[in-house]
């Protein structure tokens, strides 16, 4: 009931405000376009939080690629159909990837270690620096993502990441989901679920299907909380970041690799 | 010479953009549509503004609202593309909701009346979905 | 004192003259149905990928980018640096820079995922992108080329043209900064990040452009019976030997640079020894093609001054500087990014480069076709200009263009 009233006198404010707009019309039925604007709804969000993750090698499984097949399925990737023709090889290599398995054995001591590679969200992210049109950009709370309405398909944010995270999205898309919208000619990489997190969930569908499977090797969260199962996590045991000398202070951190 | 020229062009842009003003308000009884089956049309439920100012404007709304979600994380804005789709879907006999870029429906069956190209559905779902 | 030149339009009899055009623009028309076929479909029907972002139509982009700001060198030379003799090369020199950027410029935005919306990248700039400095410098260089140009051509604007020739070489420097820096500044692979990258790539522009003037000028000449005589052929000929000696001395210094540090050992491994194609490309197109062989050409005392030769020897500077590109380019990405220093990659579900692995690309054809359509368009705009223009000086015999009157 309340919910109701409550949108009912928003709407009412946004229709004054449109009145406004209207008398502000130069002749009868050419606008200037500009000046719409609406008080909105929900709150932007704000440098008070900082999303983060912690990814524990060592409980990374062999073999396991629940994470990867969550990723795909909440954010439509395995709606993608390889085109009538292709190669299924080259296919395989242009198909738009968010989260992959790698497994690395050291030079030295020969010990193997599975670990999720995925968009770092950098606090300096290499990827925003060089796009020309600000559409890779920081989000206040340090999920680093595309903005599809200003990229024009360059692919500098691709030579520029060092972790291989982007893809471009080489075909054009026919099933698309309405939290995952997606289309040909852009780039595009993790973004935390960014629309889970938007509508007040604290959990990624990697994270979800990673303790589903029992093995919990990924614990995501807010890295300014110092009480965050992330952050205490990170205070007790030492983590790595990949790349450390770049200097670009990951959202996403390493254990045991 | 040159001047005349400019001044030609001039005209004719003007032209074109009055025309298509003029089109916008015609084209939703001209391009024969049928809408009858969507949310708007069933529940009479009004639009986030009212129907003259938004065949005019709605871009701009859903622009607003797109910076609004894509750059800050708000959402549940009034006037988001989503919600556009949520009211204006129609569906067929089956209750299957028909993408409202489809010949005829909501979005195209005005686009195409007035020869706008849509570019939003290149990225965005076309029915409702989760 | 010099006798006064006296500049035509290229008077090649009508029938050549659009035949010539025809052919061009149908090279032309054929890359950008090319690009028509990409931008529908997608990029997938390209060889490129997720691994090797940037391929074929990137480097014919840069390598006319690049080759752009070197072909205005020869008219810098004259306004700039007060040499008579290239003053008559001047108009030539700043429409082929203009023609060539062009060119390069088409096949760079008919190559991006979304080129509908070149306005978003006219109208939105992070100004810490070295690419939005790019379109800056790009849209730019038109403007200041095309007034020098004017200058040049028009005596009422005499006063003019010293400031505007200034201008241009100084802009066309920066401009080619800023293309090898999109390279320079790509900390995450061994393959582009050094900072000699943006002289490198103003080295590779004097010769390239030169090359390309050169063959662009003899062709003309000899297509409308003009003389050319072998003094400014000498010059022209002994300066294109610098800088493709130059060229070599930066391609040596950059990986000599890479040799000494142990973490690049890999990288100059995959260029030298093991890269496979990018190995042949190396050795044969950068150091064989595009270096050594035009240089034994060009210092060779009689071959030399033969015309064929002289011909040879600049076309293996354009291909071999193509070749560069490519190795520079494609070679670079292919060879895998070191994320994990002491460990090697044994899976990966996107071609992390598994046991070192360099990832793979062949070249498709639209991707080729698109490239020529724009060295097409070059060509076209080229012709058209000096067909239509002064461009052209009547005669550059010996004793039109005397070598002794260079001050």
């Amino acid at each position: 009931m309340n919910n109701t009233q409550d949108t009912n006198q928003k709407r009412r404010q946004f229709l004054l405000k449109g009145a406004a707009v209207t008398a502000a019309a130069v002749a009868p039925g050419v606008m200037l376009h500009t000046a719409v604007v609406a008080k909105p709804l929900g709150e932007a969000v704000t440098d008070a939080v900082r999303w983060g993750m912690l990814i524990d090698a060592a409980k990374c499984a062999d073999g396991c690629d629940s994470c990867v097949q969550a990723c795909n399925d909440e954010n439509g990737l395995d709606l993608l159909q390889k085109p009538q023709g292709q190669a299924e090889d080259l296919w395989d290599q242009q198909i738009p990837k968010w989260i992959r398995n790698v497994k690395v054995k050291d030079n030295l001591s020969g010990h193997v270690t599975n670990l999720p590679m995925m968009c770092q969200h950098c606090e300096e992210p290499p990827c925003v620096d060089v796009c020309p049109t600000t559409a890779s950009f920081r989000r206040a709370d340090g999920i680093v993502m595309v903005d599809r309405h200003l990229c024009i398909g360059c692919r500098y944010c691709m030579m520029a990441c060092p972790y291989k995270a982007r893809s471009f999205v080489h075909d054009v898309v026919e099933h698309k989901l309405t939290r995952a919208p997606r289309g040909k000619g852009c780039v595009e990489s993790c973004n935390f679920c960014v629309h889970r997190l938007d509508d007040g969930q604290t959990t990624t569908a990697c994270q979800d299907a990673c303790a589903k499977e029992g093995h919990d090797a990924i614990t995501f969260g807010d890295l300014n909380d110092p009480h965050s199962e992330v952050s205490q996590a990170l205070k007790e045991q030492s983590s790595t970041q990949i790349r450390a000398d770049l200097k670009l202070n990951t959202g996403v951190r390493y254990r045991g690799v | 010479m040159k001047v005349r020229a400019f001044e030609h062009g001039l005209l004719l842009a003007l032209a074109v953009v009055l025309l298509s003003i003029a089109s916008v308000s015609s084209a939703e009884e001209k391009a024969g549509w049928k809408n009858g089956t969507s949310l708007a049309a069933t529940q009479e439920k009004s639009c986030v503004r009212d129907t003259a100012f938004m065949r005019r404007n709605h871009m701009e709304v859903i622009k607003h609202a797109r910076i609004d979600t894509v750059r800050k994380g708000v959402r549940g804005v009034d006037g988001s593309l989503s919600e556009c789709i949520v009211c204006h879907v129609n569906k067929d006999d089956k209750g299957v909701p028909i993408p409202v870029n489809q010949e005829g429906q909501f979005c195209a069956g005005c686009h195409q009346y007035v020869g706008v190209s849509l570019d939003c559905y290149q990225c965005h779902a076309t029915v409702p979905t989760h | 004192m010099m006798k006064k030149i006296y500049f035509r339009e290229w008077g090649l009899e009508s029938r050549s003259y659009w035949m010539l055009l025809v052919v061009l623009a149908a090279i032309a028309a054929i890359g950008g149905l090319a690009a028509l076929y990409m931008e529908h479909n997608g990029h997938w029907v390209t060889g490129m990928n997720n691994q090797i972002v940037w391929g074929t139509p990137h480097v014919f982009a840069i390598f006319l980018i690049v080759a752009a700001s070197g072909a205005l060198n020869v008219a810098s030379i004259g306004s700039v640096f007060n040499k008579t003799i290239y003053k008559p090369l001047a108009p030539l020199s700043a429409l082929l820079a203009i023609a060539l950027l062009l060119g390069g410029l088409l096949v760079l935005v008919l190559d991006l995922g979304r080129p509908d919306r070149l306005i978003v990248a006219m109208t939105t700039y992070n100004f810490k992108s070295i690419f939005a400095w790019n379109i800056i410098l790009y849209n730019g260089f038109f403007v200041i080329v095309g007034f020098y140009l004017w200058t040049v051509m028009d005596r009422k604007m005499k006063c003019y043209y010293k400031p505007a020739g200034v201008t241009a070489f100084v802009w066309r420097l920066v401009l080619t900064t800023g293309t090898g820096s999109i390279f320079g500044f790509l900390v995450a692979r061994q393959g582009f990040d050094a900072a000699i990258m943006a002289p490198w790539f103003i080295v590779m522009s004097f010769g390239f452009g030169l090359a390309i003037y050169m063959l662009v000028l003899m062709d003309a000449f000899k297509r409308d019976q003009r003389p050319l005589g072998d003094a400014i052929m000498r010059k022209l000929k002994g300066l294109l030997a610098v800088f493709v000696a130059a060229n070599l001395m930066f391609m040596v210094t950059f990986h000599l640079t890479n040799l000494y540090g142990t973490e690049n050992h890999a990288f100059e491994v995959f260029i030298m020894l093991n890269g496979g194609i990018y190995t042949a490309l190396f050795w044969i197109g950068q150091v064989l093609i595009g270096g050594l062989l035009p240089l034994a050409i060009l210092f060779h005392p009689t071959l030399s001054i033969s015309r064929g030769w002289l011909t040879a020897a600049a076309v293996m500077v354009v291909v071999g500087g193509w070749l560069t590109i490519y190795v520079i380019v494609i070679g670079g990405q292919a060879f895998p990014m070191a994320m994990f220093p002491g460990k090697t990659i044994i899976e990966s579900g996107f071609y992390d480069g598994v046991d070192g692995m360099a990832a793979s690309y062949i070249p498709s054809i639209p991707e080729v076709l698109l490239g020529l359509g724009g060295v097409a368009v070059a060509l076209v705009v080229t012709v058209i200009g000096i067909r239509m223009l002064k461009i052209l000086p009547i005669s550059l015999a010996d004793e039109v263009a005397d070598p002794h009157a260079s001050a």
